[in-house]
């Protein structure tokens, strides 16, 4: 298959297109949590259950179906390929805990995997709204639509004082998890990083590098995200989230305008260098590219290179992971090989960026 | 000493997990590490150090509220009716069994989740279109009630009349949509 055709197949709308504020903020996602009132949870619900919550969501599918995003595929997850689940983690559509313990679940995806809803993960559904760039209001009221659609067609299991029931207490009440995926090269070189993180943690939202373990973030991406779900609404959550997110954006643009002045040259070739290595290396390994891809796409945004899709950061640090690797290569790979792998893809992918112009 | 993962390459990355109390050794050659490492990156809305904390944040609260148990409730171990899932399993895996867990466990749960959520404890945002109606007019009753002994107090009797007229109209709404949410 040829890159071209692999990157369209592969590709969700909100990896490839721009948002407002994309040059910072590269998605916003919505997470709601809902169960039905008659069932048992997730936890320790029995084979019939788990049957009976899919067949019920099958069933709404059909009388009343959600039209705004076209087609919804339901996928089960015992009847997809190991590969195949992989690459729908990487792209962030179903988690983990959906794709290795959860036996009994399945994933209903719109054609643009703007949506996705996980059935029987932690909780029954988990309505998903995934968009490129600063979009969180409009990721809300997509989510909420998706909500009352479903309600329309099942009970959800709500109490008055405590909200929406969820499995886990720590998304008791909205059941939302509002979050945004952030690319802050500036604050990370001017060491303001370490400063932000705590300040935000008090304001009780968390920050996690979300590709990289620990408080390293690989390629500079963090994502930020609300821990209270109860006693607060939705629009508050999500407009406090707004706060602090635009706080951090005006910082990581002074950041980088500070390090344009006092450095100018060395983050020249700083960009420079990190393309030369993605054009031209024949082996790389995960977090060089993560880096690389980093600075890269700074060398864009700050205008030091031309005529370059800022998109490819985000495509890259998703396509270069090892499921994906392995599904444009049509088969497993070692971890050596896909070293190998990686370095052919980027180079392909930048190739692809200059035949453009 | 071989990892492993591979079998194949010397292991050079080594690692205890502590794992409640249960210790694990784990040996690594540097290529199944970063594997692995890869693998840790992806877990997207990692429950894993939440619920953890979570456990542990519960396990605290008993001892708080020890003495205002009465004794013999205490060695009655709660245990919801509908899904038989009981309080210790719960602060085991941090996560409930069904909707009314939320009912049999909620003296234990009130300091847990004000804990958990910056010290609220009362949802206020969405609510279902199916019981939307019903809470609002519960919480109109409700004020109608202290306007009504508001008025009785202050002896504006034709007023409290009329007040109490609106809260039986309100009353009858209430049931009606309720039979008809049942159904």
């Amino acid at each position: 298959m040829s890159l071209e055709r692999f990157l369209n197949k592969a590709v969700s709308s909100w990896m490839s297109q721009e948002g407002p504020d994309s040059d910072i903020v590269l998605s916003s996602r919505i997470r709601l949590a809902r169960n039905f009132d008659n069932y048992s949870f997730p936890t320790v619900f029995s084979h019939e259950e788990a049957k009976q919550v899919i067949h019920d969501i099958e069933g709404v599918l059909k009388k009343s179906p959600f039209q705004k995003f076209g087609q919804m595929e339901l996928l089960k997850i015992d009847e997809m390929q190991p590969l195949q689940k992989r690459v729908l983690v990487e792209k962030h559509l179903i988690s983990p805990h959906l794709s290795d313990d959860a036996p009994h679940g399945a994933v209903l995806l719109s054609e643009n995997e703007e949506v996705s809803i996980m059935i029987n993960e932690e909780d029954h559904i988990r309505i998903q709204c995934l968009f490129p760039g600063l979009q969180l209001k409009e990721a809300l009221s997509t989510a909420n639509e998706i909500d009352d659609w479903l309600e329309n067609a099942v009970h959800f299991a709500f109490d008055e004082k405590l909200g929406y029931l969820t499995s886990c207490p720590t998304n008791v009440g909205t059941g939302l998890r509002a979050s945004l995926m952030m690319h802050l090269p500036g604050l990370v070189m001017t060491q303001q990083i370490n400063r932000i993180i705590p300040a935000i943690n008090q304001l009780g939202f968390v920050v996690r590098g979300i590709y990289g373990e620990g408080s390293e973030a690989l390629g500079n991406i963090f994502q930020i995200s609300n821990q209270i779900t109860l006693g607060k609404s939705e629009e508050d959550i999500c407009r406090d989230l707004m706060g602090v997110v635009s706080q951090i954006i005006s910082q990581e643009r002074s950041a980088r305008e500070a390090l344009r002045k006092s450095s100018n040259i060395q983050l020249e070739d700083r960009v420079f260098r990190s393309l030369g290595v993605l054009t031209h290396s024949r082996i790389i390994e995960s977090k060089e590219a993560a880096r690389c891809l980093s600075d890269v796409r700074l060398g864009i945004d700050m205008g030091y290179i031309h005529n370059m899709s800022k998109t490819i950061l985000n495509e890259l640090m998703i396509l270069t992971q090892p499921g994906f690797l392995q599904q444009y290569a049509g088969g497993p790979l070692r971890p050596y090989e896909r070293d190998i792998r990686r370095a052919a893809l980027i180079r392909e992918r930048i190739q692809m960026e200059t035949e453009k112009r | 000493m071989n990892c492993q993962e591979c079998n194949q390459r010397p292991a050079a990355v080594h690692f205890t997990k502590i794992v409640n109390g249960e210790k694990t050794e784990v040996h690594l050659c540097e290529k199944c590490a970063q594997e692995k490492g890869e693998m840790f990156m992806f877990s997207g809305e990692s429950g894993f150090s939440f619920n953890n904390l979570l456990a542990g944040l519960l396990n605290i609260d008993p001892s708080f509220h020890k003495q205002e148990q009465n004794p013999f409730q205490q060695e009655e171990i709660l245990q919801c009716p509908h899904c038989s899932m009981t309080f210790p399993q719960f602060l085991k895996i941090g996560r409930f069994g069904c909707a009314h867990c939320y009912e049999t466990f909620q003296d234990q749960l009130k300091p847990v989740l004000r804990r958990l959520h910056g010290g609220n404890w009362t949802h206020s945002g969405k609510i279902p279109k199916r019981i939307g109606g019903g809470i609002s007019l519960r919480k109109k009753i409700d004020e109608l009630k202290s306007a009504l002994r508001e008025s009785v107090i202050q002896e504006e009797f034709e007023e409290a009349a009329s007040i109490r007229d609106e809260i039986r109209e309100l009353e009858r709404k209430l049931t009606a949509s309720q039979q008809e949410g049942g159904k």
